[in-house]
């Protein structure tokens, strides 16, 4: 780990000053930024200490119907809120099919969000890669793909954005609160991620000094909560990231879909939010012939970057699948297994 | 520069200079205070052997600056027997062959401990092993593990209800 200068901001106003200087960035739970300073990868000349500051870590019910979560609510916090839950059910099962619990229990809300891709070249610094260091290559072209990006990738990256979280977040318009150092401005999640093209080291559209101080769930998404699902396939049942994950929230009119919000996860360098399947499903039966359709028009745009074609057809089907638990209802009990494809109910579907 | 701050270890309140903000807690724990129960496996949050509970929740150790935490109660391996006798988890680990080797038995207990105080896994081992899961054992003790957990939360719970008498 490389030296770095801590302080340890009191107030928003300092911590944005702090951070707003070269090299340096923002510590939360640091449970990401250790890993990543740890193996040389990040290298930041200076810790601007969040963890302090007071008012973030408090979630609020709004009175007209959304809620805001400050940015240093802990996962597990939010998962285990049980007004969140029971609005938020699709949210509450991704943050729980995330990490560990331990991992849970540290990682805050916009940690989570700005966490970086868990690609093995990016983690490697003997590896080129064009997130690290522009222009020097992609060593994942022509590498170990099984895991990479099927949709928006580019030549310069095929990485995946690895949050579960953000899966529901972004079909469920999510907005993010930042403070910067000209002032509060608001960021739809939708628009924070940037696609690699040709700059894959910027990755979000935050400035230096951008400190985000909540997210906020607009009224509409708790209209999902009898039917949200998210499910999440990979390589082990717990504590893995997701090969492919998908998040879909129905609103059920008379025996019709009134509304339909999906995304997926592990599928691009952000959460993808699948809004020609959410037009597709919109005044269709809850049928598997409509979900079949819906899923057709999500990979629609799909490649492989590698020898990852088989995330196309998995993302399919896991479409299909995670719909028709949608419209089956949201479970009482939050799943043993949360977004498993392996949990009693999923089996079935 | 010397950072100063003071923690609650075990109870026992510390007044902590660190010259170097890059120290870890774990490695706080096991360097300099002496505590080393608390395991370095992997060092990279991927194993759970360093696991403690901070402010009564479980995390790992290994991926929190010890700078950032000023002003929190840790609680590790050493802090859980009161004196002689063992807490719960500790005997039920030991009558369920919770562990083999024995590295990754700190982390597991107190991960264990967490997870009980957590309440959400109930008499479910499905949810047992699920809230374990970052919790590894390459000598694959994991059935006397979760045995261990269930047996003693039943403890704990019965040991609560008659306090409560």
């Amino acid at each position: 780990m490389n030296r770095f200068d801590y302080v340890r901001a009191g107030s928003v106003a300092e911590a944005v000053a702090a951070a707003a200087e070269p090299g340096a960035v923002y510590l939360a739970a640091g449970t990401n930024l250790l890993d990543l300073m740890k193996g040389s990868i990040a290298r930041p000349g200076r810790l601007v200490d969040v963890t302090h500051l007071p008012g973030l870590d408090r979630i609020d019910h709004l009175p007209g119907g959304g809620v805001r979560i400050g940015a240093l609510v802990r996962n597990s916090d939010l998962a285990y809120d049980p007004d969140f839950a029971k609005s938020h059910p699709a949210v509450a099962e991704a943050l729980l099919s995330g990490a560990s619990a331990q991992l849970r229990n540290a990682a805050t809300v916009a940690g989570n969000l700005l966490q970086r891709t868990r690609c093995p070249y990016f983690y490697d610094p003997a590896s080129a890669c064009n997130k690290r260091d522009p222009g020097a290559g992609c060593d994942a072209r022509g590498g170990e793909t099984r895991l990479h990006a099927v949709l928006g990738w580019s030549e310069h990256c095929i990485a995946t954005h690895p949050s579960d979280f953000c899966v529901p977040l972004v079909s469920l318009d999510a907005v993010v609160e930042v403070e910067g150092t000209s002032g509060a401005r608001e960021v739809p999640l939708d628009a924070l991620h940037r696609l690699p093209e040709d700059r894959p080291d910027r990755e979000t559209v935050l400035e230096p000094g951008d400190l985000i101080v909540a997210l906020r769930l607009p009224a509409e998404a708790a209209g999902f909560a009898g039917h949200s699902r998210y499910l999440k396939v990979r390589d082990r049942t717990s504590y893995a990231f997701a090969v492919v994950s998908a998040s879909a929230s129905l609103r059920l009119e008379g025996g019709r879909i009134g509304e339909a919000r999906l995304a997926l996860g592990g599928v691009a360098l952000k959460p993808w939010r699948a809004r020609a399947a959410e037009a597709a499903l919109t005044g269709a039966e809850p049928t598997e012939r409509s979900f079949a359709r819906a899923a057709e028009a999500a990979l629609a745009e799909a490649r492989p970057s590698g020898d990852n074609a088989f995330k196309i057809e998995l993302a399919r089907r896991l479409i299909v699948r995670t719909l028709t638990l949608a419209a089956d209802g949201t479970p009482e009990r939050m799943p043993a297994l949360p977004a498993s494809a392996f949990s009693g109910d999923a089996l079935h579907a | 520069m010397t950072f100063r701050l003071t923690l609650t270890v075990n109870g026992e309140p510390r007044a902590i200079e660190l010259d170097d903000p890059r120290v870890t807690l774990l490695d706080l724990l096991r360097e300099r205070l002496g505590l080393t129960g608390s395991k370095k496996g992997c060092d990279r949050g991927q194993c759970g052997a360093c696991t403690v509970l901070v402010a009564g929740r479980r995390v790992n150790s290994c991926l929190a600056l010890a700078v950032s935490l000023d002003g929190a109660d840790i609680l590790t391996i050493e802090g859980l027997a009161r004196g002689d006798a063992l807490h719960p988890v500790q005997s039920a680990f030991i009558e369920h062959d919770g562990f083999q080797c024995g590295f990754c038995t700190p982390g597991q207990i107190m991960s264990a401990v967490g997870l009980i105080r957590e309440g959400q896994a109930g008499d479910d081992p499905e949810r047992i092993r699920e809230g374990m899961s970052g919790n590894l054992c390459r000598c694959g003790a994991y059935i006397g593990i979760t045995q261990a957990v269930l047996d003693a939360q039943a403890r704990m719970a019965g040991a609560t209800q008659g306090d409560a008498a």
